[in-house]
């Protein structure tokens, strides 16, 4: 069975955003890149499968980019995938997500994938279209939003997070994809020995060109920050002064402290 | 501008956002109809066209054959966008639509500009704006930031039947987990967030709220790391709540986050990042290191 996941690279969503020299997306230097949070649960899904199948099964983790994804491709498979497929694309942020589908798409249809893996969304662009993108275009079954996955006899059983705390159950035959929420599972830190093992696994370098036949069809206009809207009191300085003011504005402005 | 918005049930009952769509159809001057997968008893009071289909015949969720409702449809009207909710319904089914018409999808819009849609990104802390390129455009808005519309009109319903084989079988609904916390009922509640840094440090958030008579909620990173029970998160996938006073410690501040606490009285956010978003809706930020902070106010209120 040949299991695939697809991986993206993003920065700390703590970090300080600029507008990059387009102004179309952000400036990227000065900026730590992990793995995508979403994607981390993906991976952990994905390597359990991997487990529960033995050697039947073979786990490959997909990533779009840059030189530098080459790291979280190099964490998921410390965290067990067999191997790795580096699609090379130093321009992957002006791509929209029909495209970037289109680059896995082209990828996938020729290795016949029976289950892919994604996140819901990324932490940075947030467009939770890619995975189904994926899917309808390979014609795979597919299920969003996962909390919960369980697989036998080529059924895949998903557990779909719903508003409000309920859930949905579906069944999906192979093949198929699925997209993992947050909380699916307890992604595992990949240890020394698995570091050390994951330096001999093959990364396959694909340089994008050959894969991407399709022109954007959603176009980014600006990237700025949110209208700050008024009313709000920012509060900076000592940590015994700021005590002190809080207390101040609490007794005046709610009825809990007296 | 001619607009298909994609109402939602569920479990036999029409969803209330549903209004939403039409409010955000009404800011965009797009003359409207709606299709729903529902039920006749059940119908949002609308000026327009509602194309239905029967849920208890094509089943709540069952995309491939919701797809293929909403292509139908497409083809009659031949719309210029077709509108969801950014729900579990939605951007679950947008794209497979988008994928069909091969056009353009603008995911989880938060405001109409002149130059397009602008939408969230970066974890809300930025925002980007986007327009399409194709003739059509499958659109899917944030709840809670476009208005409800009025509930004013009588459509005319038009029955739909499809049928279509499915990869996918639905197989139920399971419910939300009891609640042994009920922060709804809480006069004070004090959140912890990623911010707090480990399990370890959740205490202090609670000695907080204790002193302040209140319970401890917690965001999702927190209840998915297992530093807080479930019971306690709050958001659009835990509780919904309007405390007097809401404390949050070291939460950025997600959408879904603020869309269960937004309506408190009085919002106080301790955050080291200036920019987080919980900065949007609270009335006092602090900058300021949780850790720090957070006893030092407790022993100051003892």
């Amino acid at each position: 069975m040949k299991l695939l996941v697809c991986i993206k690279q993003v920065p700390d969503m703590e970090s300080r955003f600029k507008p990059n020299g387009s102004g179309t997306w952000f400036d990227e230097a000065d900026l730590a890149w992990r793995m995508n949070e979403y994607d981390e649960y993906a991976v952990e899904e994905a390597v359990r499968l991997r487990e529960q199948l033995g050697e039947s099964a073979e786990l490959t983790v997909l990533s779009i980019g840059p030189d530098r994804v080459v790291e979280a491709i190099k964490k998921a498979l410390a965290m067990g995938a067999d191997r790795a497929v580096h699609i090379q694309d130093p321009a992957v942020a002006d791509k929209d997500p029909w495209q970037i589908a289109s680059i896995i798409v082209a990828h996938a249809r020729e290795q016949q994938y029976d289950l892919i893996f994604t996140g819901m969304q990324s932490q940075d662009r947030g467009s939770a279209q890619v995975g189904v993108l994926v899917a309808e275009q390979l014609g795979l079954s597919c299920a969003t939003t996962l909390v919960g996955f369980s697989y036998e006899n080529g059924i895949v059983t998903a557990k779909r997070e719903l508003e409000g705390g309920i859930k949905g159950v579906a069944r999906l035959r192979l093949p198929a994809l699925v997209t993992c929420q947050l909380g699916l599972n307890v992604p595992r830190y990949p240890t020394l020995p698995n570091i050390m093992k994951a330096k001999k696994k093959e990364i396959a370098a694909l340089p994008v060109d050959g894969l991407l036949a399709e022109p954007a069809v959603a176009v980014t206009t600006s990237f700025h920050p949110p209208a700050k809207k008024g009313g709000g009191v920012v509060l900076e300085g000592e940590v015994g002064v700021l005590v002190d003011k809080v207390i101040g504005i609490l007794k005046e402005k709610t009825a809990i402290l007296r | 501008m001619k607009s298909l918005l994609i109402g939602e049930y569920r479990e036999g009952r029409l969803l209330d956002t549903t209004y939403e769509l039409i409010g955000f159809a009404g800011q965009l001057g797009a003359e409207s109809a709606m299709l729903l997968v529902g039920s006749d008893s059940q119908l949002p009071a609308f000026n327009g066209t509602i194309y239905l289909a029967d849920a208890g015949v094509c089943g709540e969720y069952n995309p491939d054959l919701h797809k293929q409702l909403i292509l139908e449809v497409v083809g009659k009207l031949n719309p210029d966008c077709i509108v969801f909710m950014h729900t579990s319904y939605g951007w679950d089914l947008a794209p497979r639509v988008a994928a069909a018409l091969k056009c353009a999808q603008i995911s989880e819009i938060v405001a109409i500009t002149d130059n397009g849609f602008e939408v969230g990104c970066c974890n809300a802390k930025m925002r980007r704006t986007v327009r399409s390129a194709t003739g059509r455009t499958v659109l899917t808005i944030q709840a809670g930031a476009f208005p409800v519309a009025g509930r004013e009109g009588t459509p005319c319903v038009e029955q739909l039947t499809t049928a279509v084989t499915s990869t996918l079988e639905f197989v139920g609904y399971e419910p939300a987990e009891a609640k042994d916390v009920d922060l709804a009922k809480a006069d004070v509640i004090v959140t912890a967030g990623r911010g707090v840094g480990k399990k370890e440090n959740v205490p202090v958030i609670q000695a907080l709220a204790k002193a302040l008579g209140g319970e401890l909620g917690a965001s999702r990173p927190v209840v998915d790391a297992g530093w807080v029970d479930h019971s306690h998160q709050v958001g659009t996938t835990g509780q919904t709540v309007s405390p007097k006073l809401y404390i949050a410690c070291g939460v950025s501040g997600a959408i879904q986050h603020l869309a269960g606490m937004k309506k408190s009285d009085f919002i106080v956010a301790i955050n080291k990042d200036k920019d987080a978003p919980i900065g949007e809706v609270a009335d006092l930020l602090v900058v300021a290191d949780v850790m720090q902070f957070v006893p030092a106010l407790t022993a100051k209120l003892q």
